[in-house]
């Protein structure tokens, strides 16, 4: 990680006293913010509420039952979009502050293979546990496998940032090449493949609760969010800034986790989502963490209704999970930023 | 020589070298000299055909190095770039017998074996020829890349920053290596050096870059003035002479008090 | 001077080429010479072990003849992959990457999920047998050529860049495939599973005829190339300096490379870490640059692992399907470890 100094350090952490200056230019530029803010909240809720049109089922036929769908699975399905789009955004976020580099997430660095493994062990050894079990050692795992892709971060010179995310994918490779072995001697195989598959179809209401979890996670992240970025600016720099690097991390990874676990429990993996908002979010508004975060949030509940909704449009009526969506649609917004690195870089 | 005709480069739509027209005489030691951002290593690399100028042609020795076939180039310049990193282990003396490749591709002689040596021993390396690159400290590192270069026996070095690494001891030893092979051996020497003094002492001819443009060129004298150097550099760098030699003595900036009286 | 003190001339200095000392080069070719004895002895073991007919009478060479196919697929396979593999990492200037990671598998896989879902299990019936498998293998090999020459091709042609588009594409086919993998009745995935996750006992031998003078070749050329691909593990800059042109020298391996991937996904799919871990073992007991003796040295390692691996599965302990599986899992927890330990990556 790049040595940084001191004062930048306390500089991120100023980021709060700064915004808060009564400078009539930053007073303007704020007031245009808060304009745009207002406009993406208002937009987010015209997709919610697209999402809860969109679908097989008349909700206006009486006959059929059509209004009780919106409570059983439409409310729950697009309540889920927003709590996944925004919590695995926010995860890549953290992860990305942490290691300072910006293609870290949980897809990139096996977060989620951990947490598959773990999910299928459950099946094997647990076969009749409860789906907060499930979660329970899926998040255990993802914390672990977590933790000891940071240990070979902290050990291994890397030459460039882009080796980071080669060794991550690598290494959640492995990890997948455990599971599948697993599954092939348990034949359960398909039936994995099927959890990996994030899709939120089969979502419906006493089934997906246990995704709210992910609020509360929110609510920690935008608490402690400052500490992540000095965590990422080194060891070195967050002892001298006074904060316990130790924690911060286990903090970071703890959260990270919790959200992976729950979310791949629930509703499978979302590839490149935690690679592609926050980048995009900096693309477009520079790296002020403090006022991005609610842009990351808010970014990735709109790419993943998006996706959601093409998946249940494209070839109505059956339904395209959302993952091969986004694994279609983050592939090419992730190699467009690969391309857009090349073309700075000076040899 | 080496010719370069309205040479440019452009990077990231902003950064902009060129156009550069330049010539370089054969024989001796050329520094290139100016501050960050100047561009020199990029010119250096683009003679060294490492990297291809938007626009323009170099020749060195009569080649054009970007039409010519690389194996032919490399037996006429040589080039080494400061970040140098592999994966292989190598000892020292394997490395610099890479440097007959160009001649020999990859089966050595004894003819070659004699050339290893030599170039080993130029650069006080003897003791250390067989131990891996990775035992040995940067500056010891540094000594065998610049053996390899000098093994592949071209007439035309090019060296980007030969000191980085290096104490004082060896920077100097470097560097009268160097003249001695540009002097003995008539070869070629042209070098991006980060100290202007270095440079004066030891070389011939001084080209002197700023923003991407060549702001200057000529002889140690004609370069190495108050005017010229504040030019450049934009700071104002007193010239003293000391044992004949033109030094610059930037150290202290002309603002703050005066301590002493400086000499001369 | 007279013959009384006359001096002798100092003895010509000389470097020991690849070695290190005259002990390292003894060591080197003792180690070739146990690794060759150990493959001939596994495929002695192979070909006698349980096969209780009476030694070279005529069922027992039918017996063995059976076994030879297994053999000549372990054979190919471990070429294929520890030349492959060499050849990569040192083009790439990285030890930890392989081509399996460069979508490769990817494709092999969507292309695998694809035919058997759009055509179901039995497969483009109106191509004849031949002409699918070439055109499988030329899907892949246009497909890698086509990706490396178009990230290359650009001013700022950087390697990292070229290896995680790569991964990226192969993860947005992967999610392709998987998601028409979930539309299969559990018959069709079977035997969908059955080409993805490959053993040796049901290798895809219809056309040995073919991979095997393709391998012989391209395996040579890469052998023959092979000084050339020790100035590459110098890196770009040095090794242009050196007179190769890096971008041509690099494409015509990554195609080479290209052409040996196909041939090994033919036989048994696809093997992300066979080769990264026979390819670490041999640079450390090689410990040499030279890639004419790394690579031998990686192919017989491969052999005798592979097919120590297959003894021991099918003969001993008889689980047979598992046997590239496990090799995999061996590797990627090598890799694991490689990868975690404080050292030069």
């Amino acid at each position: 990680m790049p040595p940084q100094t001191a004062a930048s350090a306390r500089r991120v952490t100023n980021v709060d006293a700064l915004s808060a200056s009564t400078d009539p230019a930053r007073a303007g530029s704020r007031r245009r913010r808060s304009w745009a803010l207002i406009v993406a909240i208002g937009l987010t809720i015209g997709l919610v509420a697209l999402s809860l049109l969109v679908g097989v089922a008349d909700l206006a036929d009486e006959a059929s039952r059509g209004p009780e769908y919106l409570w059983i699975t439409r409310v729950p399905r697009t309540a889920s979009l927003v709590l996944a789009g925004a919590s695995m955004a926010m995860a890549g976020l953290v992860m990305q502050l942490m290691t300072q580099n910006r293609f870290v997430e949980p897809t990139t660095v096996g977060t989620t293979e951990w947490a598959g493994l773990g999910l299928l062990l459950t099946y094997i050894v647990l076969p009749s546990s409860t789906v907060l079990m499930k979660m329970v050692v899926a998040i255990v795992f993802a914390f672990l496998g977590t933790l000891v892709f940071f240990a070979f971060l902290r050990r291994v010179t890397l030459k460039s940032s882009l080796i980071v995310p080669i060794v991550g994918i690598m290494f959640g490779a492995v990890v997948s090449a455990i599971s599948t072995f697993l599954a092939i001697q348990f034949n359960l195989l398909q039936v994995l493949g099927g959890w990996f598959m994030g899709r939120f179809a089969g979502i419906e209401a006493g089934r997906y609760e246990p995704l709210w979890i992910v609020l509360a996670v929110a609510v920690v992240v935008v608490i402690v969010a400052d500490r992540f970025t000095v965590a990422g600016l080194g060891k070195d720099v967050a002892t001298n800034v006074g904060l316990n690097y130790e924690r911060i991390v286990l903090l970071g990874v703890g959260l990270v986790s919790l959200t992976t676990g729950v979310v791949t429990v629930v509703i499978g993996m979302l590839p490149f989502l935690g690679l592609i908002v926050p980048n995009l979010v900096s693309m477009v508004r520079g790296d002020d963490l403090r006022s991005n975060l609610p842009w990351v949030f808010l970014a990735g509940i709109w790419i993943v209704t998006v996706c959601d909704i093409i998946g249940r449009v494209i070839i109505m009526p059956f339904e395209v999970p959302v993952s091969l969506v986004l694994g279609l649609v983050g592939s090419i917004v992730f190699i467009g930023m690969l391309l857009r690195t090349r073309r700075t870089v000076v040899r | 020589m080496i010719r370069l005709s309205d040479v440019t480069k452009r990077y990231a739509g902003e950064t902009e070298i060129g156009p550069v027209s330049l010539e370089i005489p054969k024989g001796g030691v050329v520094s290139l000299i100016g501050p960050n951002g100047a561009g020199k290593s990029t010119v250096l690399t683009m003679i060294g055909r490492l990297l291809a100028p938007d626009g323009g042609t170099i020749e060195v020795g009569g080649l054009d190095v970007h039409a010519a076939p690389s194996k032919q180039v490399a037996k006429t310049v040589s080039i080494l770039r400061q970040e140098n990193h592999f994966v292989t282990r190598l000892t020292v003396r394997q490395l610099v017998g890479f440097g007959r490749y160009p001649h020999s591709g990859g089966r050595l002689t004894q003819h070659d074996e004699d050339k290893i040596s030599e170039a080993i021993d130029f650069l006080g390396l003897t003791d250390l020829e067989q131990r891996f690159l990775d035992q040995l400290s940067g500056g010891q590192r540094q000594r065998a890349y610049v053996a390899m270069v000098i093994c592949q026996d071209t007439d035309y070095v090019l060296l980007d920053e030969p000191l980085n690494n290096l104490d004082m001891k060896h920077s100097i030893s470097m560097l009268q290596h160097l003249r001695v092979i540009a002097t003995e051996l008539d070869k070629t020497i042209v070098m991006v050096m980060h100290d202007i003094n270095f440079a004066a002492v030891y070389s011939d001819y001084i080209i002197g870059m700023r923003e991407g443009k060549v702001l200057c060129h000529g002889t140690v004298d004609e370069i190495m003035t108050e005017q010229r150097l504040a030019e450049l550099y934009d700071i104002y760098v007193p010239i003293h002479v000391i044992e004949g030699r033109r030094l610059g003595m930037y150290y202290w900036s002309p603002e703050l008090p005066k301590r002493a009286v400086p000499a001369g | 001077m007279s013959a009384e003190t006359e001096t002798l001339a100092p003895p010509r200095r000389g470097g020991i080429g690849p070695y290190t000392s005259v002990a390292h080069r003894t060591r080197s070719r003792l180690v070739l010479a146990a690794l060759v004895l150990a493959a001939v002895a596994l495929t002695v073991l192979l070909l006698a072990w349980g096969n209780e007919h009476e030694p070279f009478g005529a069922r027992w060479w039918r017996v063995s003849g059976m076994r030879v196919t297994s053999i000549v697929v372990i054979a190919l396979v471990t070429y294929c992959q520890a030349i492959a593999t060499v050849a990569f990492q040192t083009v790439t200037g990285n030890r930890i990457v392989t081509p399996s990671i460069m979508g490769f598998e990817a494709l092999y896989t969507l292309v695998q999920t694809a035919i058997v879902f759009f055509f179901g299990s039995t497969g483009l019936v109106s191509i004849p047998p031949f002409g699918r498998f070439l055109l499988q293998v030329a899907m892949m090999v246009l497909f890698a050529v086509l990706l490396y020459s178009w990230l290359l091709s650009g001013r700022f042609g950087n390697l990292h860049v070229m290896l995680l588009v790569g991964i990226i594409i192969g993860t947005g086919m992967g999610a392709l495939s998987a998601f028409m993998q979930q539309m299969l009745d559990p018959n069709e995935f079977d035997i969908l599973r059955a080409r993805l996750f490959g053993n040796i006992g049901n290798a895809n031998t219809d056309f040995l005829w073919f991979v095997i003078p393709v391998c012989l070749v391209t395996g040579c050329a890469v052998w023959l190339l092979g000084r050339r691909l020790d100035v590459l593990s110098l890196g770009g800059d040095i090794s242009t300096n050196l007179g190769l042109s890096h971008k041509r020298q690099v494409m015509v391996m990554l195609l080479l490379v290209a052409v040996l991937m196909a041939m090994s996904t033919s036989l048994v799919g696809p093997m992300t870490f066979l080769g990264f871990l026979v390819a670490t073992l041999a640079y450390s007991i090689t410990d040499t640059y030279d890639h004419r003796r790394i690579l031998p040295v990686t192919w017989l390692l491969g052999y005798v692992v592979l097919g120590g691996a297959y003894f021991l599965l099918r003969h001993v302990l008889t689980l047979v399907d598992a046997v590239t599986i496990i090799v995999e899992l061996i590797g990627g927890l090598v890799f694991l470890f490689v990868v975690l330990r404080k050292g030069r990556l």
